[in-house]
């Protein structure tokens, strides 16, 4: 499977989503860098973590309108699989791929911890690795001043009715995010926007392993 | 050449940390009276445009393309000369 590692200015989780990527078995990462045009040939497309633009206007708001954007629309429609983590997440919700916004943690605090999600929806392309173990709370590292994921009632009852739901946060809620909400996928299922970090949990020694599942989920599909 | 000048804030219903921070603080510093504060930004923009109409067009386009999130945001807008 080959992946694209989508880089922006600012994006500083690429490295580590594209040693994730490349350590499990039979995926294949490689960068992009946001001024192209084309995203053929890739079956996956991961957007990473960190500040791209320098979270200028808004988190996510100028790499939303990158160039790079109309060739990942297009994949996206086409039913590729988009992975946004953390700013990658930010993103997705700029550019429309997924619905309503995330903005400053209730807290204000800018959070760094490991937190417990649920797997809400292991049918999902991303997810299906957690099936048999969706009663064990996953593990997985957040790092986010903006992740408090907010909606109207409207589209929180779609998300609800839709399966759209992926992960919510198990223990605490870090950010004050709508329904305890750390990542939602779009109506197809295709693209997941995410807080945690899997591509920190991809060994023991990393704390956790537990995002690793997510990586060969989506490798298997 | 005119100027625009972009109000944003944050929806109604929209929870703001900031502005909550910001009113206890200023309980705390005596003003009690300050029940309830909201933070937004403001964005001039400058543009090379001689007709007023055309300006005001051009920067409803711009605030809905980028400069506006309307999801949790709200925004007016005004046009000066420059």
């Amino acid at each position: 499977m080959r992946c694209a590692v989508l880089v922006f200015p600012g994006s500083n989780c690429d490295y580590d989503l594209y040693k994730a990527a490349n350590s499990v078995e039979g995926m294949e990462a490689e960068y992009v860098w946001y001024a192209g045009d084309s995203l053929d040939g890739f079956d996956a497309i991961l957007l990473p973590g960190g500040f791209s633009y320098g979270d200028a206007l808004r988190a996510g708001a100028l790499a939303a309108r990158a160039p790079i954007l109309k060739a990942l629309r297009q994949a996206a429609d086409s039913g590729v699989r988009v992975l946004g983590i953390c700013n990658g997440f930010q993103i997705l919700t700029e550019c429309g791929l997924l619905p309503g916004a995330l903005h400053r943690n209730s807290g204000l605090r800018f959070i760094c911890d490991t937190v417990s999600l649920e797997v809400s929806n292991t049918a999902t392309p991303f997810t299906s690795g957690y099936a048999e173990r969706a009663a064990i709370p996953v593990r997985i590292p957040i790092a986010h001043g903006e992740g408090n994921f907010t909606c109207d009632a409207e589209t929180l009852r779609k998300l609800e009715d839709n399966g759209q739901i992926v992960f919510r946060y198990a223990g605490d809620n870090p950010n004050g995010s709508v329904a305890n909400i750390a990542g939602i996928s779009n109506l197809k299922g295709n693209v997941l926007g995410m807080m945690p970090h899997p591509e920190r949990a991809m060994t023991d020694w990393m704390g956790t392993s537990d995002g690793r599942i997510l990586f060969e989920s989506l490798r298997g599909c | 050449m005119f100027k625009g000048i972009v109000t944003v804030s944050l929806k109604q219903d929209v929870l703001d940390p900031q502005g909550q921070a910001v009113q206890h603080s200023l309980q705390t510093l005596g003003f009690p009276e300050a029940q309830n504060v909201r933070i937004g930004k403001s964005i001039e923009v400058w543009l090379a445009e001689s007709d007023a109409v055309k300006a005001e067009s051009r920067l409803k386009e711009m605030c809905d393309a980028l400069l506006v999130n309307a999801v949790i945001e709200d925004y007016s807008f005004e046009i000066v000369e420059a």
